[in-house]
């Protein structure tokens, strides 16, 4: 599953565990990380457990769990091993627990997707290795706040000093063919900054971002959905590829541009994201 | 399924008096479990609720203590979360 | 018949030049002690007194007279307030002594209504809807003796203002029928201006007395500075989807009127509404009701081409109401009169609250989850029963308080005039209504049975133990054409 938004829940927070599986988002992460207090993790486990085990399990429920090197990372997968959800989403991510994590899985036959948060300088620079680590991984998604702290960098709205990790994590989840999932943006009340960070990062391909607010879920989704000029191009050069085909052409044109390989793979992705796509595509790139 | 009999050694909390939560305090009780609940649909679900933290202090393994429930509204999910997070630390020396 | 009685003219006596007029005067009106004032108007036991709710919880006059009118010693008042705040509950005491032994109202909130609902009023209380309000105190099944009315402004003569004066609280629409009506009326005011204030809300003609008291109101209890459009991501999936259902109903066209409550839901309503009308380029008739700033904005954008306002919830309202012609203040009677052409019989839409709603779409907003009053119709049931479309949005868990009830406590609108129910576990449809399930399917909008959303809700929050109540009556739910709808009973403390 393809998903455009992942929006976070903070893990004690019950009003908002009971309520979110209808604010829109293609998937949620449940955090115990950040969004829990220290004193709080035990409870945190507990009410999520509980949440997740009396209500319907819906499509895309990953959890955030505390990071390697903190006392809570074996507690949090002790409690994930028993629940019925999408995967987990590991902080902090490196080689090393990256490692760990596969190995905890693999000890306990869990069938999870593993999404590694890239939020330091180590863990942008192996980005390519962490992926290797493990075929769970769906995805990889840059988190900017811990990044620029490592970095030194200003984090500003413009997000000019995180063009390159942005760059640098498309690059790694696309050799590998997975999803990039953008940092949230953290000014909640702030739809148009939203909608200029969201866009900037789409045009640099990241193919989803997560959210810390309800209030950005759709605005993502809008972004990272085909509009309606890009559906219907992407159909006419399918129609085009099909009749070139018929004719025994190599190539054609389409509005006066060469459609080659890489436009038509570009527009079966798209119809693939829009629901557009049908099974007789298939045949089309051969 | 109830787990071995377990005593409340200290006094403890857990939960909080936020929208939908509930704060649960719990200490040793005086042969029983005697529960005082505070709830803002006390009417409509106050003895609901008070089984609800009944049932699953035994389930934990606690026969003998003494709660305070201040409800906000909480779901059976957040009362027993509560409830367990609360023995779970009052059971700890 | 005729004017003269069919008299012989010739048998008419004709004054001598002897016997006529001197020059007319202007009236002394003109009091400034509220006690004098009480004593002059020679108040009997079980008199009728009527207030209006203009100045919402920052209101003064209600408690300073009924305290003054309470000295004097008469008893068996019954009290006509268009609505009733929680600083009202500073009369408690008179409902004890007696003075005051009646209630008319349309909304009542606050320690005074859990008074009345413990049993503290010796008589009943009538709850009425705004539009029923003008249509009993007009046609007469209400014989006002004084009303009293609350006025930001105010000259010597009694032309009132609701614009002008510290106090400004814009339109007085809630209060003209009793100015029209009763067989005295006062003008309570803490600010007196120069002779003539304008523009009059209520003019000189229709004013017996102008009482000048220290103040009338705390501003800030009057309106809010800015209304704002809720946070809360539930009330914004909610509003959301109630887009979605408007715009499923067809009506959301050029022409459109509408009109919503001013909770944060509706609000929100409001704001997503906006942005369809822009993004799609319609331009509505007329939105009314209470006026927020919201809605001054749309109608300065050309959104609507009127408002007709019957109370300003806000600074933006009041200040649009002075300078925008399109700005309109209507009174209760053509807000809602069912005897009379009102505006809710032109409305498209309408999107309102519920504290319970039952699988038969009556809705209860007079009690609360205890059964206790907390509020009341308003113009809840006049904007059900005229509008085409009545949208119901509220929360299916808050705070597991049951929404859906098999019956609701006390019916304040009959599920007859409601269509839709939003919440953020789906939307139901009056069965009734085959019109609207057939143009929600076309539209690919899904809709739930409301029984079914009950039990889903009741099994996750389980089923409430009902209310305790006692076998006392207390008093009335009455719908807007006067007929009774439901009993309020006493409830157990």
């Amino acid at each position: 599953m393809n998903y455009r938004s992942l929006l976070f829940i903070p893990g004690n927070n019950p009003g908002m565990l009971q309520s979110s599986d209808i604010l829109g988002a293609d998937g949620i992460i449940i955090d115990l990380e950040d969004a829990v207090a220290l004193t709080e993790k035990d409870a945190a486990r507990i009410l999520v457990r509980e949440y997740l085990t009396t209500f319907e399990p819906r499509k895309g429920v990953f959890i955030r769990i505390n990071p390697l090197d903190s006392p809570y990372f074996y507690d949090d997968l002790d409690v994930i091993k028993d629940l019925k959800i999408t995967g987990i989403v590991l902080p902090k991510a490196g080689v090393e627990p990256m490692t760990k994590l596969e190995e905890y899985l693999d000890e306990h036959d869990l069938d999870l997707e593993v999404i590694p948060l890239v939020e330091t300088a180590m863990g942008l620079e192996t980005a390519l290795e962490i992926v290797q680590v493990s075929d769970r991984i769906i995805g990889l998604f840059l988190g900017a706040e811990d990044l620029t702290l490592d970095l030194g960098a200003k984090r500003t709205k413009e997000s000019k000093e995180i063009e390159y990790a942005r760059s640098r994590i498309i690059a790694a989840a696309k050799a590998f063919g997975i999803q990039a999932f953008d940092t949230p943006f953290t000014d909640t009340d702030d739809i148009e900054g939203l909608r200029i960070d969201t866009k900037n990062a789409k045009d640099l391909g990241m193919t989803g971002k997560t959210a810390i607010s309800p209030r950005h879920v759709d605005e993502i989704n809008k972004a990272f959905s085909p509009t309606e000029e890009e559906i219907d191009y992407a159909l006419r050069v399918v129609e085009g590829v099909k009749a070139a085909n018929e004719k025994g052409l190599g190539a054609f044109s389409l509005d006066g541009k060469m459609i080659d390989a890489p436009i038509i793979k570009r527009a079966l992705n798209l119809l693939k994201t829009s629901g557009d796509y049908k099974e007789e595509y298939d045949e089309l790139l051969k | 399924m109830a787990k071995g009999k377990l005593e409340i050694k200290k006094m403890a909390t857990a939960g909080s008096v936020e929208s939908n939560d509930i704060l649960i305090m719990i200490s040793q009780g005086e042969g029983d479990i005697e529960i005082e609940l505070e709830s803002v649909v006390e009417k409509q679900f106050g003895e609901d609720i008070k089984n609800v933290i009944r049932e699953t202090l035994i389930e934990e393994g606690i026969t003998d203590a003494k709660v305070i429930a201040k409800d906000k509204g909480a779901l059976d999910f957040t009362i027993k979360a509560r409830v367990r997070a609360c023995v779970q630390r009052g059971v700890e020396a | 018949m005729n004017y003269l009685n069919n008299i012989d003219v010739r048998t008419v006596k004709v004054l001598e030049q002897s016997e006529f007029p001197s020059k007319s005067q202007p009236k002394n009106k003109l009091i400034e002690n509220a006690e004098e004032l009480i004593r002059g108007l020679g108040l009997k036991d079980n008199a009728v007194v009527s207030f209006h709710h203009h100045l919402r919880n920052g209101d003064k006059v209600l408690n300073t007279i009924m305290k003054e009118i309470q000295r004097t010693g008469v008893k068996g008042l019954t009290l006509v307030a268009s609505s009733l705040f929680p600083v009202h509950a500073e009369i408690i005491p008179l409902l004890q002594d007696g003075t005051i032994e009646n209630i008319v109202t349309s909304y009542i909130s606050g320690d005074l209504a859990k008074a009345i609902s413990y049993g503290e009023l010796k008589g009943n209380i009538i709850m009425q809807t705004h539009g029923g309000r003008a249509r009993s105190i007009l046609n007469g099944e209400i014989e006002i003796d004084v009303a009293f009315i609350a006025s930001p402004s105010a000259d010597k003569y009694g032309n009132i203002s609701g614009v002008n004066g510290p106090n400004s609280c814009g339109t007085l629409g809630y209060v003209i029928a009793d100015s029209i009506k009763a067989k005295t009326v006062v003008s309570v005011t803490d600010c007196l201006v120069d002779y003539p204030n304008y523009p009059a809300d209520i003019t000189e003609d229709y004013v017996d007395y102008v009482l000048l008291i220290d103040s009338i109101g705390r501003k800030e209890g009057i309106v809010s500075g800015t209304t704002k459009v809720t946070k809360d991501p539930i009330g914004l999936k909610i509003a959301k989807d109630t887009l979605k259902v408007m715009e499923a109903t067809g009506l959301l066209k050029d022409g459109l009127s509408y009109q919503s409550g001013a909770g944060g839901i509706s609000l929100a309503v409001t704001a997503f509404l906006r942005d369809y009308m822009i993004e799609n380029n319609i331009k509505g008739s007329f939105a009314s009701g209470g006026i927020t700033g919201y809605l001054t904005n749309m109608l300065e954008e050309g959104l609507f081409s009127s408002l007709f306002d019957v109370q300003c919830f806000d600074l933006e309202a009041i200040e649009s109401l002075k300078r925008n012609p399109n700005h309109i203040r209507m009174s209760a009677s053509q807000y809602g009169n069912s005897e009379v052409s009102a505006v809710v019989d032109n409305l498209d839409i309408v999107i309102l609250g519920a504290t319970e709603i039952d699988t038969n779409f009556n809705v209860n907003v007079t009690t609360g989850a205890d059964g206790v009053l907390m509020g009341g119709s308003g113009g809840h049931a006049d904007t059900a029963a005229g509008s085409k479309v009545s949208i119901i949005v509220s929360k299916l868990f808050s705070s597991r308080i049951p929404l859906i009830k098999d019956r609701v406590d006390v019916i304040t609108t009959p599920g007859t005039t409601v269509d839709v129910l939003v919440t953020e576990r789906g939307i139901c449809v009056n069965p009734l209504r085959t019109d609207l399930i057939e143009a929600f399917k076309k539209a690919k909008l899904d809709i739930i049975d409301i029984k079914d959303l009950k039990a889903y809700s009741e099994s996750i929050m389980g089923k409430p133990e009902p209310i305790e109540k006692t076998d006392r009556i207390i008093g009335l739910s009455q719908y807007r054409d006067g007929r009774i709808i439901d009993y309020i009973y006493q409830v157990k403390k």
